[in-house]
């Protein structure tokens, strides 16, 4: 009973804490607000804000571990698989968006669903790492967007960008950096580290190795999708948006440069020779081992960032250009697979699949209720109104035809008949000494008729 | 202090007179003065109520017509101090809202003296006299200066709610035929062991429950509201839906749940689902709406469904609550009482301003708001968080205690309420997204922005919201004893 009802809160939690970080099927929100400004999604929407949700479910996590068994409970299997869902299907939508801040935005859909696998499979301290690095270098990132914005004089369609290179050079050299941290380059950027460790605590999961699997291709498209866009952004020819580019201003380079740097350096507190964090949470003592460095999943991490980047590199060497019969502005994914880049261009169809479904059913539900508003409630209160009304008309006419009618009957008869009686009373003696003498006749006739 | 309650009740009386015959120029300014009065007196009251105390303060007790049971007998404890407060406070801002004659002025100030009795007396007959007496000024505010369908609109309200007080005057003739007193404490003690029997008990109960359901109003006795609201001048819209639609919930509290505890308690289901569909509903169909002022009447509606689910959970709910969680009830409907009243009368008083500029309310009449008038629209955004119970403004304090103590007696109630919240939070994004965001509608092009003296109204009340939203201690000191009798009565 305990353990039900822990896990149905753990749940409820969950399903807020998906909510706050896009995490499938509530994500849809995350990419729309990269409408706002550069610096806010930088800081609110992908660094900051959107972890709150992965931080709930750590501070929280008693509660969806409580009962468990090897580390598994209902409700961080549940954890396990929309985390892993959502970082497999952002990163795929990710790889067919051409706008530069949604391809970063589905980035951190996809990347807080490698959190929440990280949390699910009991890898807690992993997963907030996770979170600090991804902070550092997600901001970089956008800002560096950012600044390739201003750069192209508002254009941020990546398609119509390239040869960056060598117009923005502190942009792209941040840039780049930032790009190999989110790829999990292993040893000297951070997220290289954290990634690793999230693998290997998914791989040491008891329950099932298909979120490990999963989580290992999410690392190759991520490679993938961000070697595309600095493809798009930074190399090859110059297209209509880059043609007047030019370096953005010290102000908005520093940032980048700071950056920059806590991504590198950020990666030295977060390696496996001191887990100093997950000291902290188990409460055990740590010290400096350097032996941990060197793990096989170094290894397994370094082939899939190599085979990410590779793979990116050959499909993506000639985008934006004229390749054979495929038109420059063509992406070369588009080329090779139309229906599949469709798909994922329109993010699989789930906002219009919730605008016909979710959003349908409450407009309809508002609708109904306003409809039963006017014409059911209301037309019981004016269907009562009317009776009465109709009661009122009833009686009145009961009045005036049944009642009424009688009674004037009866006055006009008693008019009438006094109309006659005042006649006789003509007021002449002659006519009275008349009746009294008729009378008198008749009377004295009446009473010899008695004798 | 004797005689402070009577004072109050009789200031607003003599200021109408005072307008009637004096004939001032400026009405408003007058009216204004006596209400200056009014809220001084209000706040002595205050200043003199002990808050620690139980029962009635400062009752004033004469004999009026001792043969039918009618008494002089005013009296506040925590709840009517509450409401007295909520009165002085919302009637000067509705007189600030809009020009008014110098009519309109006298019938406002004779409802203002009718609500302040309303809440103090504590004897049926007195109470009733002052109920009605605020219905008629009511009624004519919106027959004479109402928006268009206004006749129509004043006679539905004014007859819909006769009925209900009809109906609530021949159960209570019943009640004294029956126990032979009118007064309301002694009414309450009788009321814990069964105050009626039988068949007489049932048809009391269905009299008051009507009379009170429409007065709130409850689901579905509500049709009334939206076009009275709607129709209505926009400082009377304040008063209705800030202080007289309180009515019906003072009315709950301290006549039909006192007096007739084990009816409720058998149709408890029916009335959570009244409640419930009350919130559910009224939002939903607050979103439906085109017309601003419509919508925000139905969140009134959903707004008082949040004081009557809490109200019915302590009285209603098969599980008898823990103290804790009829305290936290309770405490949230009353809070949520003063809280809607600042809020709802806020709220139409920014409908107001923005019909002033326009001339049309529709919600698709205006457009990109913020980047004409930037202060109207962040205060009013302040108003509407408040409405949709932004944690950090007052709604939240009383929604989220209502939320808390339900939950304890009737989880699945509470539950199907909290789509309210949600739909509530979908009305207001529409509407600011309508109004605010997007192109500038070019027949919105010439607004001005907040003038000074509508700052003047709107920073005191946001700060007010914000007040109550970060301390609230200061409002549940008035109200901290009552609610502690009050669950005791109730339990």
């Amino acid at each position: 009973m305990l353990g039900a009802t822990a896990t149905c809160i753990a749940l409820l939690i969950f399903f807020g804490a998906a909510g706050k970080s896009g995490q499938f099927p509530l994500h849809v929100w995350l990419p729309d607000a990269m409408e706002g400004p550069t610096p806010v999604s930088a800081l609110i929407h992908a660094a900051t804000m959107v972890a709150a949700g992965v931080f709930l479910v750590a501070r929280v996590y008693p509660l969806f571990s409580l009962g468990a068994i090897n580390g598994v409970t209902p409700s961080l299997t549940v954890v396990v698989w929309i985390g892993v869902t959502t970082a497999l299907m952002a990163a795929l939508i990710a790889i067919a968006q051409a706008d530069i801040k949604r391809v970063l935005a589905y980035s951190t859909v996809s990347q807080l669903g490698l959190m929440m696998v990280s949390l699910g499979v009991g890898g807690v301290a992993a997963g907030i790492m996770h979170l600090l690095a991804h902070g550092f270098f997600k901001a970089l990132l956008f800002l560096g967007a950012g600044s390739v914005i201003h750069g192209c004089h508002h254009e941020q369609d990546i398609r119509k960008m390239g040869g960056l290179r060598l117009l923005m050079p502190v942009t792209f050299l941040t840039y780049a950096v930032g790009m190999m941290a989110l790829s999990g380059v292993p040893l000297f950027f951070s997220g290289g580290w954290t990634k690793e460790e999230i693998l290997h605590a998914a791989a040491h999961w008891p329950k099932s190795h298909v979120p490990y699997y999963l989580a290992l291709a999410g690392v190759i498209l991520t490679a993938l999708y961000m070697t595309r866009q600095v493809i798009y952004v930074f190399f090859g020819n110059r297209r209509a948006g880059s043609l007047h580019a030019c370096e953005s201003p010290r102000v908005m380079t520093m940032p980048l440069i700071v950056l920059a740097l806590c991504a590198v350096f950020f990666s030295a507190v977060l390696t496996p020779a001191w887990p100093w964090f997950h000291g902290y949470l188990t409460g055990e003592r740590v010290h400096f081992e350097i032996s941990r460095l060197i793990q096989p999943m170094l290894f397994v991490s370094l082939a899939l960032v190599g085979a990410g980047v590779g793979l990116g590199f050959w499909m993506y060497r000639k985008a934006g250009m004229q390749d054979r019969d495929r038109a420059p502005e063509t992406d070369p994914l588009e080329y090779a697979q139309p229906a599949l880049f469709r798909f994922l261009e329109n993010k699989m169809w789930l906002d219009e699949f919730y605008d016909r479904t979710v959003i349908a059913f409450a407009t309809m539900c508002a609708r109904v209720s306003d409809w039963m508003d006017r014409h059911v409630w209301d037309g019981l209160v004016r269907g009562f109104g009317g009776f009465g009304e109709l009661f009122g008309i009833f009686t009145s006419n009961v009045d005036e035809r049944g009642i009424n009618a009688g009674v004037d009957e009866t006055t006009a008869g008693t008019r009438s008949l006094g109309r006659l009686m005042s006649a006789a009373h003509s007021g002449q003696i002659q006519t009275y000494l008349g009746v009294v003498a008729i009378g008198m006749l008749v009377l004295l006739l009446f009473y010899a008729w008695l004798a | 202090m004797v005689g402070l309650i009577s004072a109050l009740i009789a200031i607003p009386l003599i200021g109408a007179f005072a307008l009637y015959v004096g004939r001032p120029r400026n009405a408003r300014a007058i009216a204004l003065i006596f209400n200056a009065f009014a809220a001084f007196l209000a706040l002595t009251l205050w200043r003199n109520f002990d808050s620690g105390a139980a029962g009635l303060q400062m009752v004033e007790r004469h004999a009026w017509i001792p043969a039918i049971g009618a008494e002089y007998l005013v009296g506040v404890d925590g709840l009517s101090l509450l409401l007295v407060l909520l009165t002085s406070l919302i009637i000067p801002f509705a007189f600030l809202a809009q020009r008014m004659t110098r009519g309109f002025c006298a019938i406002m100030l004779v409802m203002q003296s009718a609500l302040y009795g309303t809440f103090t007396a504590q004897n049926f007959l007195l109470w009733f006299l002052f109920y009605e007496m605020s219905l008629i000024p009511a009624f004519l505010l919106i027959k004479i200066w109402g928006g268009k369908n206004r006749d129509r609109a004043a006679t539905k309200f004014f007859l819909y709610t006769f009925l209900g007080s009809v109906a609530m005057l021949i159960s209570f003739l019943g009640i004294y035929f029956a126990k032979g007193t009118f007064d309301f404490a002694t009414l309450a003690e009788l009321g814990k062991n069964g105050l009626l029997t039988g068949k007489l008990a049932w048809l009391a109960f269905g009299g008051i429950f009507i009379g009170l359901a429409v007065k709130v109003p409850v689901f579905p006795f509500h049709t009334w509201l939206p076009d009275a609201y709607e129709t209505a001048p926009t400082g009377a819209s304040m008063v209705l839906t800030g202080v007289l639609s309180k009515m019906g919930v003072y009315g709950f509290v301290r006549l039909l749940l006192p007096l007739f505890p084990s009816e409720i308690r058998i149709l408890g289901p029916w009335m959570l689902g009244l409640a419930v569909c009350s919130i559910v509903f009224a939002s939903l169909a607050a979103w439906a709406q085109s017309d601003l002022k419509r919508m925000v009447a139905y969140l009134s509606i959903n707004h008082l469904g949040y004081c009557m689910l809490g109200l019915f959970a302590v009285t209603a709910s098969p599980i008898v609550g823990a103290k804790i969680d009829t305290h936290a009830a309770l405490s949230g409907v009353f809070m949520q009482i003063f809280n809607h009243g600042i809020t709802a009368a806020a709220l139409f008083y920014y409908v107001g301003l923005l019909e002033q500029r326009r001339g049309l309310r529709g919600i698709n009449d205006f457009g990109g708001l913020m980047q004409r008038t930037p202060l109207l629209c962040g205060w009013m955004s302040v108003a509407m968080f408040s409405s949709l119970g932004l944690p950090g403004l007052n709604g939240f304090i009383g929604e989220f205690l209502i939320f808390k103590g339900s939950f304890a007696m009737t989880a699945s109630f509470t539950a199907i309420a909290v789509i309210g919240l949600l739909v509530t939070a979908i009305a207001f994004a529409r509407a600011m997204q309508a109004l605010f965001s997007g192109p500038l509608a070019e027949s919105c092009n010439a607004f001005p922005d907040l003038l000074r003296s509508e700052k003047l109204v709107v920073i005191p009340v946001t700060l007010l919201m914000f007040a109550i939203g970060i301390a609230p201690q200061f409002i549940f000191n008035i109200f901290n004893t009552t609610v502690i009798q009050m669950a005791r009565l109730f339990a």
